[in-house]
């Protein structure tokens, strides 16, 4: 039983506590799993989160940065007040939980649908896309001698990664072919500058209050790179859920986004955003054919996955409207 | 010749069925996964109805883009070769319109709520 671990642990670290309660695991594949829990405490409960991989899980896959540069990149955020939460301890192999850490827990919605319908986020919705500038900003700023260890990733390495991808799925698809080929022609070349890269911020990877954007997660695609790749991310249509007039994760205009950006003191490319878009919609459409493939070939053959083989169409219909729209 | 009831009326009353007389039993994580396997045999349910008018005209389509002939699956092979080679591109008359012809088929298929197909098919088709 996880709790038993737990408790021993956080009577480790946690001054005053006693032990845990609640212990509910929230997501996980093999090799990553995500807890809550609550930590008893004479003050009263401390709602707390453990993201780890199981002993035996230790080695992370080959685009993640791993668990401890989560961690590091999580405590950097919160210190430079980015909206994050607060690491609190950092797994140790005698507590036998396996690699990985505990982390404050922040209250908030994190289900995209819910933050674009729900009455409870209607005053937070109109600010959010230039509040999003803003945290990227933040994000893009954190300094660069403190960062652990990470990959580096260029736009033409990309480019080559993703074709790489889908030619080993043997899925012969037009609309990506023409999408790698726009992407070779119309690739930047290297930024100018080079920053951390968060590599998965969209709606649905942000703690939502009634406030706005409490915590920034999944940072396990973090990288160094060029900083516009963020903001062309977080517009994918996929991640609009629907609100596809609104950019930026279905709340709001790329205008404000960059306002919002720019008036942190950073500058926009809006055609390094837009290349990067291009970028984000097929990068989804590879993976959702990973998920056919996995489906396939198994050990996952779960009908969800199944199903999100067969979104690919979805981002077929979105790079013909950023490549090939339709007048009217 | 098969008999009938057609695969189409079969997966349909299998997935009626689920739809309902088990979801109002059913809670949770199984109400979640109930909802994929009937949203799966609704695609199934469209795709047979759907997918040999759709191939046809996509066969057509591809056969006077190319100039050759053979099935659809080799055609898409051999128009992904072309563009990945540079001989073929959105400059290539009638290439986008195919595209967005065979694109809309399948999102038809896949995903007909998808907001952005909702939108496409409003500019007529």
């Amino acid at each position: 039983m996880i709790e038993a671990e737990l408790s021993r642990s956080v009577a480790r670290w946690c001054k005053g506590a006693t032990g845990v309660t609640g212990a509910a695991k929230l997501s996980g594949g093999a090799s990553q799993e995500t807890w809550r829990f609550d930590i008893t405490h004479p003050d009263g409960p401390i709602g707390a989160i453990l993201r780890r991989s199981p002993k035996g899980y230790g080695a992370a896959p080959t685009r993640a940065a791993g668990l401890a540069a989560e961690a590091r990149l999580m405590q950097l955020a919160y210190e430079a007040g980015v909206p994050s939460p607060r690491v609190m301890h950092e797994l140790t192999p005698d507590e036998e939980l396996g690699t990985g850490f505990i982390m404050q827990r922040v209250e908030g919605e994190t289900i995209a649908r819910k933050i674009l319908r729900d009455e409870e986020f209607a005053a937070a919705r109109p600010l959010l896309a230039r509040q999003i500038g803003a945290v990227l900003a933040g994000l893009h700023r954190l300094p660069q001698d403190k960062l652990p260890e990470l990959r580096s990733r260029s736009g033409t390495q990309e480019i080559s990664e993703f074709e790489r991808d889908y030619r080993s799925l043997d899925w012969p698809k037009p609309v990506f072919e023409l999408a790698l080929r726009w992407l070779r022609d119309h690739d930047p070349g290297p930024s100018a500058e080079t920053t951390l890269v968060h590599g998965d911020f969209r709606n649905g990877n942000l703690i939502i209050g009634a406030d706005g954007v409490r915590a920034v997660l999944d940072w396990e695609l973090a990288h160094l790179g060029d900083p516009m790749e963020d903001l062309g991310w977080v517009c994918v249509n996929s991640w609009r859920f629907g609100e596809i007039d609104k950019p930026v994760g279905g709340f709001g205009s790329r205008e404000e986004l960059f306002a919002g950006y720019e008036a942190a003191g950073r500058e926009v490319d809006p055609s390094r955003v837009k290349f990067w878009e291009v970028m984000g919609t097929l990068r989804w459409g590879i993976m959702c054919g990973g998920m056919m493939q996995r489906f396939r070939e198994g050990p996952d053959h779960s009908m969800e996955r199944a199903m999100i083989g067969r979104r690919a169409s979805e981002t077929e219909i979105d790079l013909l409207r950023l490549l090939a729209p339709r007048g009217g | 010749m098969q008999d009938e009831p057609t695969p189409i009326e079969l997966t349909k009353a299998v997935a009626d069925f689920l739809r309902n007389d088990i979801t109002p039993l059913v809670s949770g994580h199984q109400a979640f996964k109930l909802r994929v396997a009937v949203n799966i045999l609704d695609l199934v349910t469209r795709q047979l109805t759907q997918e040999e008018g759709g191939d046809a005209a996509e066969v057509e389509r591809l056969r006077a883009l190319l100039g050759m002939d053979g099935a659809v699956t080799d055609l898409n092979r051999a128009l992904a070769d072309r563009i990945a080679k540079g001989e073929v591109d959105f400059a290539t008359p009638g290439l986008a319109e195919h595209l967005w012809a065979t694109t809309m088929d399948k999102l038809a298929v896949d995903q007909p709520n998808y907001a952005s197909y909702k939108r496409e098919l409003g500019r007529g088709g």
